[in-house]
């Protein structure tokens, strides 16, 4: 069936911020989404939160709409824009969520919009765990048996049933209380009568126990003909226990033979049918008994998932793109296969290499928690590799991963798991953890056999086997002298997936010493062992592949064909992590799309499957390589192989490939060079610079000791702030009151911290301390410099919260709404004068801290921000096609005269960017903000006022606003809070609302003749406290700000019970003045939504990307 | 593991693979037509297929041998491949199936085989130049053949055209299998010509059909009719059809008289039977994830395929329908006879290019199974 053409208007929902669960990949698969539809005619409407994804890039529907998803904003935006259909599958379980709502409420049957690409009954089928389990049994699926028991008698009847071991979950437990797997017989009898007594109506599930099982996935997509595709199998390194998405995976199918998997296959259409998934793509899991195969349904998504986009990047088959297709009425045959060309969709993509994803944690930022992997997903990012065999390809993903490890194990970084001996092993092995693959290399070198470690850890012996492969050549080669390798020796290793660092490590040079990795790249390649490139086809070589995408491996032939065009290498960002994530990829694929726009051959290396820069489609070449100094090495000589390489852009990826630009050739390093990146780093320098141009900074030190720290401190005064250099995201920054504090924060940084890992401080990597200026506003400022010396400010960011909560997660508004104009004047001279100092060619962000109208500047950073996107959508200037473009050689002024940078929109509205914080994830974390960045996302609010935008940043990152009228308001303040906190009251008491607060601050409120509804007592000193309140349902707002340092026992329960009960939670006196204010200028009227396009002036959404 | 030997794979071109020998210790080089298989699993199926008689497989898919092997997953009652090129051998197998490793099979079944190939460098070459003969054998170690030798061999290798391969794969006596369905009356009576038929189109006909009688492929027509068969399938086959000029005697004494369903070689025989022509395809289609469009219903099943020739559809006019198409490249993937090529009789005749039976591969058309047992309900036989 071709198109429907009774469709104009599709509204598509994005994901909103990135969460731990929900990231880029629906970036990518909504861009896609997009891209398609509009290609195909349709006008686009786009609902999205995040102002740092490319799909809310104004180019990419024809009204973009950055308000928050919430069932009110999107109502309107149905009233509005009047679509005909809402596509909801690609935007994550937010979209889905929210189609759900729009149907049930009758907003979508009131304004005739028509669900396409999934429909409520298909959605509540596979959502509800029972209703799926049913149905799966409905049509001959096998599932883990379970049973119901209300007494002992009942349960034993149930067990003799099933068998052991079980998971026993009592009914109506909220957080698992009672649950518990038995193994023994013993053990069922007590974990019953436990959860029996646990549950209030005494009523236990008994199911059985799946733990350690082969776990697999299909992604599948389907047709409105009934007609069902297989993309990508998968096959889970980590066996059943820990999530999907904490483990590592590998595609296709490793262990299974052909009988098993096509029965697989079958039961998996099986599932979609049932299930009721019209069209689209949907993943079914399955887990297998391995030692009698029997084969159990899991579970499915009807949707999009983060699953498929590692499908997609793993076989080239975009399954978003192609969902959309099927979405508005074609059908598989009918879609070209984008990669052949000469082919159709309808075909299952065969690989003729192994593709393995390995997430990325970030449990370093949250302490208290355990680290210990299972059902609920903790991973922030991912890493996928591709190698021609499973051993290149693991080796190249964990050297991906950017954790200091240059494969599996192998250099410097494993030093902890060489100390680990058997009973360790014994300890840890049964447990998924972010070390596990480390720790079973480990074990298998320790000399542990295969059915040992298979046994404690469940990993298949396949994989074991495999992990022993490397294992062995690494002994074989540990000691080895460089000069006496053969070529076939080095081929052999690279084969296996050694990295030069892995292999200088292990290798010794003519002297006996240990090798460089320089000497073992020179001894390699002297010995002809370079890199092959292969390519990404769908195909196995079959057919022709159209689309050059590559990656390396060692093998005869290299596929990287000669181009006669200027060529540009543009670096990614790697896995997403705290601090560093969607905003990179954002800038990294608009300095694709304007260089190719200004004629280059584009060429981007990454290694994150999430990403939109990681789609074939983005770029004209595409490597998918782990960003190191050899894989990105490997690229640069195939490339200037291959035709003439213009450069490598570095600066918008984040730190990635910033710390590979001075080991690149110099002159392909494009725009700014790395000495200023060195100049704006070295904290000597810096201050040196900041002298001679007259700006004044925060006083501060550098130190490698405790004893150069302390005697740093002396001079510069307390508070400090306390940074590792060269880090990203604040990563283990400290704020210190005290000459303790500061000993133990260098003690952790040197050694015991995760920066210890990474080689600890040096000489090169010093400690920096600085003054911190209490009650200071922050501020950040993007600007561009052109090699004729203009300069350009993108946008002027004042925080919300003041200095000393890290950048990252802070809110800031655009404009800045309380800086006087001599405060922006200023900012914007020092600004510019840092950036012609420094010699800045392209993106630069400095950050400032202003207090009583003066200008400090806390830090410079050459090279693109994460508020790039941000400043972007506030004020309708691509500043970051811009910095691309000027990083080639055009100037600010050409740029002006191409149209590529308009004047700047926008003007009337303020835009505020808040951070979205994984707290729930966490819920043993204090929920407090400090100089350690720990937001995964961020969204953005636009509106006519600063406060109207703060409310819709809030509503975005899902906080419950406006509380009801006349709903109380919970104030707990530090005194060096409560004069502003009484102005906050005083706003709130004026619009209806009631107060509850602690003795302390209800006597503050009280003396400014404030009436407190309500003192509640410290915790466990009288009757009520505050914990029992935000229980009880009484408060709808919670203000409480930390008291001096560290975690006090009161705040601290007081902020996990507010987030664990979903109530609205402002940790500084700032977010809580800007939403008394918010609520004021709302003043009970309906929200407005407004779309970009409107915002910046523009509606015919100009060209696309 | 004992110690790794080189090895080398030369093709008729000249040009020359290193690898490393696997399997059994040959006396002389390997040699056939090099061909290539993308389907990720099945090895075991695929070695064991008598369609790949006179073949030499590479496998796309790097792993190889994961799973081990196991008496369940053969196709015939031995290996008829002369030999299997891959990327890696799988060290250790793992799956609760498995008996065996296939190192240990093909050394059981007397296979060599070369690993440490760039597999993907040689199917790009075949798809680009098609397939071609070669020859392989390892260089040192036990059962050492000097390269030139090896390259002589590739260069002497005639390949599959023009060689009659049915004759050394088929039965040499008739076998019954019995029915094991359910039915009512008595089920009906299949008569397999073997061509080279795989033991899984044995099972499904068992099963989904009726009672069968396996006969060898140069059993006249007037035997097969003594049988008194409800349905004659004509089975797949290795090599070119053109050659098995006694089999598309047979079918053109059978057609009309009584159903006719024919798999791979066996359609392209009926289609030679009622005067179609057979065409060579570059490198053919050898993997488990080809689209065919069934014209009829518009649906698109994925299908494994394993053929070098095909029918041409232009030569059909007047004679026959086609009934699939491969949506890859348009090859003609099935056909039914017309009325008028049917020499007056009745019963129908229709044939499929891929394999519904699978093993391995999708099950997307099991179904045609069906579609015999139906055309064979619908048209009782005179011989009946």
């Amino acid at each position: 069936m071709p198109r429907r053409d009774d469709l104009h208007t599709i509204l598509v929902i994005g994901s909103g911020p990135i969460v731990i669960g929900q990231a880029c990949e629906f970036d990518y698969s909504g861009t896609q989404a997009c891209r398609m539809l509009r290609a195909d005619g349709y006008r686009v409407v786009l609902a999205n939160s995040n102002p740092a994804t490319i799909m809310t890039d104004p180019d990419f529907a024809d009204a973009t709409y950055i308000e928050p998803l919430t069932l009110e904003s999107l109502t309107r935006i149905i009233e509005q824009e009047r679509p005909e259909a809402v596509l909801p599958t690609l935007g994550g379980q937010t979209a889905l969520n929210l189609a759900i709502e729009l149907a049930e409420s009758g907003v979508l049957e009131a304004n005739g919009v028509e669900l396409i690409g999934a429909d409520a009954e298909a959605i509540a089928t596979a959502e509800d765990r029972h209703r799926f389990k049913e149905a799966m049994l409905e049509i001959g699926l096998d599932v883990p048996r379970s049973g119901i028991a209300h007494s002992m008698e009942e349960a034993d009847e149930v067990i003799a049933e099933i068998g052991l071991p079980v998971i026993i979950r009592p009914a109506y437990i909220l957080g698992g209380r009672g649950t518990g797997i038995a193994h023994t017989t013993d053990e069922f009898a007590s974990v019953a009568a436990n959860g029996l007594a646990a549950s209030p109506i005494t009523e236990i599930l008994i199911e059985e126990s799946i733990e350690g099982w082969k776990e697999y996935e299909l992604e599948v997509m389907r047709d409105n003909a009934d007609n069902q595709v297989i993309i990508c199998s998968i096959e889970n390194v980590d066996p059943m226990g820990v999530h999907t998405g904490d483990s590592i995976t590998v595609a296709p199918i490793q262990t299974l033979s052909d009988v098993e998997y096509q029965v697989m296959r079958d039961q998996a259409f099986a599932c979609l049918r049932r299930v009721g998934v019209e069209t689209g793509g949907s993943n079914v899991q399955f887990a297998v008994e391995p030692s009698t195969g029997r084969m159990v349904v899991i579970e499915m998504n009807p949707r999009v998932s983060r699953s498929s986009a590692l499908a997609s990047k793993a076989t080239g088959f975009p399954i978003a793109k192609i969902a959309a297709k099927l979405a508005v009425g074609y059908t598989l045959d009918e879609i070209p296969n984008d990669i052949t060309r000469k082919t159709p969709a309808s075909f299952e993509p065969v690989i003729d290499y192994v593709v393995t994803k390995i997430p990325r944690w970030a449990f370093e930022k949250f302490p208290g928690t355990s680290g210990v992997l299972g059902t609920s997903m903790q991973s922030v990012g991912e890493v996928m590799a591709i190698g021609r065999t499973f051993p290149e390809s693991l080796q190249k993903a964990c050297r991906s991963l950017e954790i200091g490890q240059a494969g599996l194990n192998g250099s410097a970084a494993e030093a902890p798991f060489d100390e680990l001996d058997r009973s360790d092993f014994e300890a840890l092995l049964p447990s998924g953890s972010a070390d596990r693959i480390f720790q079973v290399e480990a074990a298998l070198r320790s000399g542990m056999t295969i059915e040992e470690v298979h046994d404690l850890s469940r990993i298949d012996p396949w994989f074991l086997d495999q992990m022993s492969i490397v294992v062995e050549e690494r002994q074989a080669l540990t000691g080895r002298t460089i000069g006496d390798l053969t070529r076939a020796d080095w081929r052999r290793a690279k084969q296996l997936g050694f990295s030069d660092v892995q292999l200088a490590y292990l290798l010794v040079d003519g002297d006996g010493d240990p090798a460089t990795e320089a000497a073992v790249r020179a001894a390699r390649t002297g010995a002809g062992v370079i890199p092959t490139f292969k390519t990404v086809d769908t195909c196995s070589a079959e057919f022709e592949a159209e689309t050059p995408y590559h990656y390396s491996t060692y093998e005869d032939e290299n596929e990287v064909v000669a181009s006669d065009r200027q060529k540009v290498i543009i670096l990614g960002s790697g896995p997403n992590r705290i601090g560093q994530g969607i905003e990179f990829d954002y800038c990294c694929v608009h300095a694709s799309f304007a260089l190719a726009d200004a004629g280059y051959e584009t060429i981007m290396v990454n290694c994150n499957p999430e990403t939109v820069s990681t789609d074939y489609d983005t770029s004209d070449r595409l490597y998918f390589e782990p960003i190191t100094h050899e894989d990105v090495m490997n690229v640069v000589e195939a490339e200037s192989a291959a035709g003439s390489l213009a450069g490598i852009v570095v600066s918008l990826g984040g730190q990635t490939p910033l710390k590979l630009a001075d080991r690149l050739p110099p002159e392909l390093v494009l725009g700014t060079a790395p000495a200023s990146i060195d100049a704006a780093e070295d904290r000597d320098r810096w201050a040196e610079l900041c002298r001679r141009l007259d700006i004044p900074q925060p006083p501060g030190g550098t130190a490698v000791s405790v004893e150069e720290a302390l005697a740093a401190a002396a001079e510069i005064g307390y508070p400090a702030l306390v940074r590792p250099s060269y880090v990203l995201g604040g990563r283990a920054m400290e704020l210190v009151y005290s000459d303790d504090d500061l000993t133990a924060a260098m003690k952790a940084m040197g050694e015991t911290g995760s920066l210890g890992r990474e080689g600890g401080l040096s000489a090169e990597r010093p400690v920096l301390i600085d003054r911190f200026l209490e009650s200071a506003i922050e501020v950040d400022v993007d600007a561009i410099r052109d090699h004729t010396g203009e300069v350009l400010i993108g946008g002027v960011m004042e925080h919300v919260e003041e200095a000393g909560v890290h950048s990252g997660d802070s809110a800031c508004v655009l404009p800045p709404p309380t800086l006087s104009a001599p405060v922006v004047e200023t900012l914007g001279r020092y600004t510019a004068a840092v950036a012609t100092e420094l010699e800045v060619v392209g993106p630069i962000n400095v950050q400032y801290a202003v207090r009583d109208g003066e200008v400090f500047v806390i830090e410079a950073n050459p090279r693109a921000s994460r508020t790039i996107p941000f400043v972007a959508k506030a004020t309708g200037r691509p500043l970051a096609k811009v910095a691309s473009r000027v990083m080639t050689g055009a100037t600010l002024d050409e740029l002006r005269a191409d149209g590529l940078l308009p004047a700047e929109a926008g003007q009337g509205f303020w835009a505020v960017k808040e951070a979205v914080l994984p707290f729930n994830r966490f819920p043993t974390t204090d929920a407090l903000l400090g100089p350690e960045m720990r937001s995964t996302g961020e969204v953005m609010g636009i509106d006519t006022t600063p406060g109207l935008a703060f409310i819709k940043s809030q509503l975005g990152a899902g906080s419950a606003l406006p509380p009801p009228p006349g709903a109380a308001v919970f104030l707990s303040l530090a005194d060096r809070d409560k004069e502003a906190g009484i102005e906050v009251a005083r706003e709130l008491t004026g619009q209806g609302y009631r107060l509850i607060a602690t003795a302390g601050t209800a006597k503050a409120l009280d003396a400014a003749g404030l009436p407190v509804d309500r003192v509640v007592d410290r915790i466990g000193q009288g009757p009520v406290s505050a914990v029992e309140l935000i229980e009880s349902g009484d408060i709808a707002l919670v203000v409480n700000t930390p008291r001096g340092r560290g975690p006090r026992a009161d705040g601290a329960y007081i902020r996990i019970a507010a987030g664990q009960h979903g109530i609205p939670l402002l940790t500084t006196v700032a977010a809580a003045r800007a939403t008394a204010r918010g609520l004021r200028d709302l003043a009970g009227s309906a929200m407005q939504v407004r779309a970009l396009q409107a915002i910046h002036g523009r509606t015919d959404g100009g060209g696309t990307g | 593991m004992s110690s790794i030997h080189a090895a080398a794979l030369v093709l008729a071109d000249g040009s020359v693979f290193e690898g490393e020998h696997i399997g059994a210790v040959p006396n002389g080089p390997a040699s056939g037509e090099v061909v290539f298989n993308t389907a990720l699993t099945g090895y075991q199926e695929v070695l064991t297929d008598p369609s790949y008689a006179g073949q030499i497989i590479t496998f796309t898919y790097p792993h190889i041998g994961n799973y081990g092997t196991a008496e369940a997953d053969f196709e015939s009652r031995g290996v008829f491949a002369r030999g299997v090129i891959i990327r890696d051998l799988a060290r250790r197998h793992s799956n609760h199936r498995a008996q065996d490793s296939l190192d240990g099979f093909l050394t059981r079944w007397s296979l060599a085989g070369i690993a440490g190939i760039d597999t993907r460098r040689l199917t790009r070459r075949i798809r680009d130049d098609g397939a071609m003969p070669g020859a392989f054998g390892p260089v040192e170690g036990p059962g050492a053949i000097d390269l030139a030798i090896i390259k002589q061999a590739a260069a002497d290798e005639p390949g599959t055209d023009g060689i009659d391969l049915v004759a050394t794969v088929t039965t040499d006596e008739p076998y019954s299998v019995p029915f094991r369905g359910s039915t009512d009356g008595r089920p009906p009576r299949i008569v397999a010509v073997d061509f080279g038929i795989k033991s899984t189109i044995v099972d499904m006909l068992a099963t989904s059909v009726g009672d069968v009688e396996v006969v060898p492929a140069s059993t006249p027509a007037d035997d097969i009719l003594a049988r008194r068969p409800d349905g004659v399938f004509l089975s797949n086959g290795p090599g070119d059809p053109t050659e098995v000029t006694y089999g598309i005697e047979t079918v053109r004494d059978l057609l009309g008289r009584v159903p006719i369903f024919g798999i791979c070689l066996g359609h392209q025989i009926l289609a030679l039977a009622i005067g179609a022509d057979i065409v060579k395809l570059p490198f053919g289609h050898h993997g488990a994830n080809h689209p065919v469009r069934d014209e009829r219903t518009g649906g698109v099943e994925i299908t494994s395929q394993n053929h070098n020739f095909a029918v041409d559809p232009a030569s059909l006019a007047g004679k026959g329908e086609v009934t699939h198409i491969n949506l890859n490249d348009g090859v003609c993937q099935g056909l039914r006879v017309d009325q008028a090529a049917l020499s007056g009789g009745t019963a129908p005749a229709f044939s499929v290019q891929h394999h519904p039976e699978a093993s391995p591969g999708p099950h997307d058309s099991a179904h045609l199974f069906g579609r015999f047992a139906d055309a064979i309900a619908t048209h009782p036989t005179e011989t009946n």
